[in-house]
C-alpha cells in the first residue's frame, strides 16, 4: 500500500504509541482488503459503545486509550449506550451497568469524541456529504448515509472506526470505490407501502433473500426519510445490505448500471407473510418505538396518538438526546408521558438490558428490532404498524 | 506479518479455534471455555498457537486485555488469522503471524517466532 509521509510517520511511532498501533490496524486491513492507499475522512461513527456488548475488555481498553491521551482528529460520533445516559435511574436501569457505562462515556469524551449514542447521526448533527469519504459503524447508519445521502463508508468495527477517527484516515477499498457500489440484484416491489413497519417489513425479507448484495429497487415511489431508515436497518440486520439505490428516489440510482441484473419480485402477500413471520404473538407486555432512532415526525407521530389517552403497557420511544430535546421543547416529550410512555435516549432496545428488566413481549414496529430482539434479549416479538401497537396497550 | 516483533517461547497449541470473549479469563490469562482443548491452561508467556479464532468481536479488547494484565502470550501463530484476533494482537503489540502449518507444532516445543518475517522454526 501507498503510504503519504505523514502517515509513514504514525507507523513509525513519531505521533506516539497509540497512533501507532492504530494506523497499524489500518494498514492490515488495507492489506486484507487490498487497499492502494488511505484516504482521509470526513466523519466517523465508532461501535461498541455498550457496555452490554463490549463488557469489561472494552471498558479496559477504551479507559486506557484515553488515559494515554490519544484525540481524535476528525469529528466523530457514538453508536446507542445502553442506557439513557441522564435519566437511566428514572426508567429502571441497574446502578452497576449505569457505572460501568458511564465510565465508557467519559473515555470516549476525553478522546474528544462527541458523546451522542445515536444509530442516526444524521439526524443529530453529523451529516456527510454526497460522495464524501467516512468511516461509520451501526449497520442502519452506514446504510443510510450511503444509500440515501450517498457518502462512502465501509462498515467498520470498534476498533477500526476509533482508528480511523484518531489517525483521521481509511483503507480506501470496498464501498469507497465506485465500481463496488453498482446494484447486484433488482428488486420490483409490487406492494403498497405506507407504515414505516411496512418498510421494515420489506427489508426483513429482502435482506434474507439478498444477503449481502447490493439491491436496485424500484416501485417504491414516495418513500420518505423515515421510511428509508426503516427499510436500511432491516435490510442490514436480517442481510448485510450496506447500500441499496431505489429508482428515481436515491442520489445514486441515476448514475449506476442497471442493465443485466438478476431480478425479484416483492408482492403484497410477501410483506403480508413477513408480518406473520416476525410476529410470534399478540399481547405485547411492553411497546417500543425507535428502532433506528425516532426522528421528531416519528415522535410527534406517537404523541398525537397517545394525547389524552391511558396507556396500559409502557410504551417507549427510542431517540438521539437531540431529538429529545426538541420533543422536550413542543411538549411532545410530556404528552406521551402524561399517557404513561417514555422518550429513552442514547439507547436502544437492542443494547439495553430490557430482559433484566422483567419483560418478555415486547411490541415493534421495526425490522430491525423484529430481526434482533429474539436472540439479544430474548424478548418474544409482536409486529405491527405503530397504530395496531398503541390500540393494543391503551 | 500480522503484528511485528521477534520473541522465543514454548508453545501451547490447540487444533481448535479459539474464541477469546468468554473463552480466557482476562486477569488470569486461562482458558475458561468448557470442553476446549486448552480447558484450564494458561496461556501467559507461552506462545500461542490455533488455527483461526471464533466469536465475539470483543475478543479483540480480550487479547488486549490479557496483554495489559501481564498474562497474555509472547506470541501468536496462527494457520489463517481474522480479523478479531488480528486487530487484537496489532493492539496489543504481540507478535503475530499467520499462514504456518501449524499441524508440524506440538505443546511444549520451543519455537522461534520472527514476525517481521512471517517465520516460525521449532529450535
Amino acid at each position: 500500500m501507498h503510504l503519504t509521509q505523514e502517515e509513514e510517520q504514525f507507523l513509525n511511532g513519531e505521533h506516539g504509541e497509540v497512533t501507532a498501533r492504530l494506523f497499524r490496524l489500518l494498514v492490515r486491513l488495507g492489506d486484507i482488503y487490498e487497499a492502494d492507499e488511505m484516504i482521509p475522512v470526513g466523519s466517523v461513527q465508532v461501535a461498541g459503545v455498550s457496555y452490554k456488548s463490549v463488557g469489561d475488555p472494552g471498558l479496559a481498553f477504551l479507559e486506557d486509550i484515553a488515559d494515554q491521551e490519544a484525540k481524535v482528529k476528525v469529528l466523530t460520533f457514538l453508536n446507542p449506550a445502553g442506557m439513557d445516559l441522564e435519566d437511566w435511574k428514572e426508567i429502571g436501569f441497574p446502578k452497576d451497568f449505569a457505572d460501568h457505562q458511564l465510565r465508557i462515556m467519559d473515555a470516549f469524551k476525553r478522546m474528544g469524541i462527541v458523546i451522542t449514542s445515536t444509530c442516526t447521526p444524521y439526524l443529530a448533527g453529523n451529516l456527510p456529504r454526497f460522495r464524501e469519504h467516512i468511516a461509520w459503524s451501526e449497520s442502519s447508519a452506514v446504510s443510510f448515509s450511503n444509500s440515501v445521502i450517498g457518502a462512502r463508508t465501509n462498515r467498520e468495527g470498534g476498533p477500526s472506526a476509533l482508528a480511523a477517527a484518531i489517525c483521521g484516515r481509511t483503507p480506501k477499498y470496498g464501498l469507497h470505490l465506485w465500481e463496488n457500489r453498482q446494484p447486484t440484484i433488482q428488486i420490483d416491489v409490487e406492494a403498497d407501502l405506507s407504515f414505516t413497519s411496512d418498510y421494515g417489513a420489506l427489508g426483513y425479507t429482502v435482506g434474507k433473500q439478498v444477503k449481502n448484495k447490493i439491491p436496485y429497487f424500484t416501485g417504491i415511489t414516495n418513500a420518505n426519510t423515515d421510511h428509508l431508515k426503516s427499510l436500511g436497518a432491516a435490510m442490514a440486520a436480517s442481510g448485510a445490505v450496506a447500500l441499496y439505490h431505489i429508482k428515481d428516489l436515491t442520489p445514486e440510482a441515476d448514475l449506476v448500471e442497471t442493465k443485466r441484473l438478476e431480478k425479484i419480485t416483492i408482492t403484497q402477500k410477501d410483506i403480508d407473510e413477513t408480518y406473520q413471520t416476525l410476529s410470534k404473538g399478540e399481547e405485547p407486555d411492553i411497546v417500543i418505538l425507535g428502532c433506528p432512532h425516532a426522528s421528531l415526525r416519528e415522535i410527534s407521530l406517537l404523541a398525537e396518538k397517545v394525547k389524552d389517552k391511558q396507556l396500559k403497557k409502557p410504551v417507549w420511544i427510542c431517540t438521539s438526546r437531540m431529538m429529545k430535546e426538541a420533543a422536550d421543547r413542543m411538549g411532545f416529550t410530556q404528552i406521551i408521558e402524561k399517557a404513561g410512555g417514555k422518550i429513552v435516549a442514547d439507547t436502544c432496545m437492542v443494547v439495553s438490558p430490557i430482559e433484566q428488566m422483567g419483560y418478555k413481549k415486547t411490541g415493534v414496529n421495526s425490522g430491525k428490532a423484529a430481526n434482533y430482539l429474539p436472540g439479544f434479549c430474548k424478548q418474544e416479538v409482536v409486529y405491527n404498524n405503530i397504530n395496531k401497537l398503541i390500540d393494543k396497550v391503551i | 506479518m500480522i503484528s511485528p516483533g521477534k520473541i522465543e517461547g514454548e508453545a501451547i497449541a490447540s487444533t481448535e479455534p479459539i474464541g477469546f470473549y468468554g473463552g480466557i479469563d482476562i486477569n488470569t490469562g486461562i482458558v475458561i471455555e468448557k470442553g476446549h482443548m486448552l480447558e484450564g491452561q494458561s496461556v501467559k508467556d507461552k506462545v500461542l498457537v490455533f488455527p483461526n479464532g471464533k466469536g465475539s468481536t470483543v475478543g479483540s479488547y480480550v487479547i488486549y486485555g490479557i496483554a495489559k494484565n501481564k498474562v497474555g502470550p509472547k506470541a501468536i501463530v496462527n494457520k489463517e488469522t481474522e480479523t478479531i484476533v488480528a486487530t487484537g494482537a496489532i493492539l496489543a503489540g504481540i507478535p503475530c503471524v499467520d499462514g504456518i502449518d501449524i499441524d508440524q507444532i506440538n505443546t511444549g516445543d520451543m519455537l522461534m517466532v520472527n514476525a517481521d518475517e512471517g517465520i516460525v522454526e521449532k529450535k
